[in-house]
């Protein structure tokens, strides 16, 4: 399917299948001894999924109970975890910036992304494409440094930063996705006289749905260790934690505030991509 | 009644339809046949403005369609088009509520519609209704393409090349039903086929269409009988015309009062299928099955069949 093929494309943050066969030591002799190692293999996601929320949740909450395991990390008596403010507030703060910057990014990077696509749009694909290119490959650290004088210090310019990184993904998956609506179902859309307007509602964008899906979740994901650079211009976020252990000398905080900050990340592009499935499965119209 | 007036669309340097004229009565089936490249697909789409004419004009019940909005023209035909054009990501029943739900019929008319037009084509609605098209063989996706063509009920059908990606057996059958189906309903049907056979045993009218002009619009009988010279007697095939021409008419027309060896043949056969018994039995005569003994000769069918040259 050529849905599978442009989300790889666009996606290099997709896990690699592992070839069935490589785990040909796990293959049971017997078919009686399949049934659980099955169903274990099958259902170990998920439960490797509520062991990392479970332990992400005990950590936020009660941080000092976490205290043996990061002291050998600290020196001179040296406090083993980030107390100063607390970690809850840091990571409300740090998703309130990740998809508030993405949600706004999503809406632009889809209106633009449906624009270009239509022919009144279609001249301004490759200015829209420079544009959002820029927005990627310039550095979010140089745009905070930019915003920063225009609009002071605090969450705004982080906003800024991150709305501007994360237009790529879902701005190119949305043309990808746009494009590969199959050419006979907008004809049978057209020639049973739907209006352009219930051609796109109806037709095109939930046929391309998934992958636009898969473009924001890239640019979540993205955004997710970006915002840690928030904090340098003092926005809420878990960069605080990293950065103080940076200032500090302290490996326990910069270890404390990475494994939060790349746990929240999987499991937020873990949730995602079940979303993703789900809606994959309805728009290819299998039984969901 | 569908009226085409000096109809042309040109594609760039290309004339795609030139200046083509023709009249399809009401409620008949017209088959537009010609090589690939022709223009057939052009000519069809300018009927309901999917493309819009360089040049003439289409009037339908007297009305041209160059004065309708599109949208509204478009609901009031019912449009197939080959690999059927479902919606992957609706069922069955959304698929063949389209029009309806566009044109707002309530929500249990257009419901009792879906199940209807599944009956007809012989899917079992409690079945088949909430069926994704991903879900259906080749040949069900075709009938429910047609069934969501019919939906509105429209007054005119437009098919291009429907039964094409069907396998020769269903594809005979989605033939008989349309057929069955287009005398119940009274459709006007326009019909793109690359397939001879297929317009000889559907249509009422045969179209033949080569770079982009009309060659000649005549019954098949017609067409068979009298091809214009050059491309479509070419077309109509100099060796297998009288096989064709016979599979058109009832062997009982052909009927003399008598008797033969052998078992009768049904009533209805064809002609065609007449002199296929009489060759494999190796006769001169076969019964026909009737209330009076009745037979076929070998010498009316060869009258028959004879092609002016
Ligand atoms: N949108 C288009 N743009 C440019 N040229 C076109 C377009 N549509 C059709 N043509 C050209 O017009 C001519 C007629 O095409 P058309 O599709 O009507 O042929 P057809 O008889 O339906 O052929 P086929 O049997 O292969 O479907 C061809 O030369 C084709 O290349
Ligand atoms: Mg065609």
């Amino acid at each position: 399917m050529r849905i599978a093929v442009d989300r790889r494309r666009v996606d290099p943050l997709r896990p690699s299948r592992v070839p069935a066969g490589a785990a040909s030591d796990a293959r049971p002799a017997d078919p009686a001894a399949a049934r659980p190692a099955g169903l274990l293999r099958r259902a170990l996601p998920a439960v490797l999924r509520l062991a990392a929320l479970a332990l992400l949740l005990a950590f936020l909450f009660m941080p000092e109970r976490f205290a043996p395991l990061f002291a050998p990390l600290t020196q001179n008596g040296a406090p083993a975890i980030y107390a100063r403010t607390s970690l809850v507030d840091l990571t409300l703060g740090h998703l309130g910036l990740v998809f508030g910057a993405t949600l706004a990014g999503g809406l632009v990077a889809l209106a633009l992304g449906i624009l270009v696509t239509r022919p009144r749009g279609a001249a301004f694909l490759p200015l829209s494409r420079t544009l959002v290119q820029i927005g990627q490959t310039f550095p979010p650290v140089a745009v905070l440094a930019l915003a920063v004088p225009a609009v002071g210090f605090g969450a705004e310019p982080t906003l800024i930063a991150l709305f501007l990184y994360g237009l790529l993904p879902i701005f190119e998956n949305t043309l990808a996705g746009l494009r590969d609506v199959p050419a006979a179902a907008i004809e049978a859309a057209r020639g049973m006289g739907m209006t352009p307007r219930q051609r796109l509602l109806r037709v095109e964008l939930p046929l391309a749905l998934p992958v636009i899906l898969a473009g924001l979740r890239l640019s979540v994901t993205i955004n997710m260790g970006t915002a840690t650079i928030g904090s340098t211009v003092a926005a809420t976020s878990l960069g605080e934690v990293i950065l103080a252990g940076l200032q500090s000398g302290n490996t326990a905080f910069i270890l404390e505030g990475a494994l939060v900050v790349a746990t929240i990340a999987v499991l937020v592009h873990d949730a995602l991509l079940i979303l993703e499935r789900r809606v994959g499965r309805r728009a290819a119209g299998a039984a969901a | 009644m569908i009226e085409i007036d000096g109809l042309s669309r040109r594609f760039g340097d290309v004339l795609a339809v030139d200046d083509v004229s023709m009249t399809i009565e009401r409620g008949s089936i017209t088959a537009l046949v010609g090589a690939s490249g022709s223009g057939k697909s052009t000519l069809l789409r300018m009927i309901n403005r999917l493309i819009e004419p360089t040049a003439g004009t289409v009037r339908i019940d007297g009305r041209d369609t160059a004065t309708v909005p599109h949208e509204t023209l478009r609901r009031g035909m019912g449009y197939v088009i080959q690999g059927n054009g479902l919606f992957p990501h609706w069922t069955v029943a959304q698929n063949i509520a389209t029009v309806p739900r566009l044109v707002g019929w309530p929500k249990a008319r257009i419901a009792a519609r879906v199940d209807a037009l599944l009956d007809l084509f012989g899917l079992d609605p409690a079945a088949y209704r909430d069926k994704y098209p991903a879900q259906l063989s080749g040949g069900q996706q075709q009938r429910v393409g047609v069934a969501r063509a019919l939906a509105a009920e429209p007054a005119v059908m437009l098919m291009d090349e429907p039964f094409g990606a069907l396998d020769p057996i269903i594809r005979a059958q989605a033939q008989r039903d349309l057929g069955a189906i287009q005398r119940r309903l009274g459709t006007t049907i326009v019909l793109v086929t690359h397939d001879m056979e297929e317009a000889i045993r559907l249509a009422d009218r045969i179209a033949v269409m080569r770079a982009g002009r009309l060659l000649q619009d005549a019954t098949p009988a017609a067409l068979l009988a009298d091809p214009a010279p050059g491309y479509v007697a070419e077309l109509v095939g100099a060796s297998d015309r009288a096989f064709r021409l016979l599979s058109l008419r009832p062997a009982a027309e052909l009927a003399e009062p008598g008797t033969a060896d052998g078992p009768p043949l049904d009533a209805d056969v064809s002609q065609r299928e007449a002199l296929g018994a009489l060759l494999s039995r190796g006769a001169d005569a076969v019964p026909l099955a009737g209330p009076e003994p009745r037979i076929v000769t070998l010498a009316a069918l060869r009258r028959r069949a004879e092609v002016p040259s």
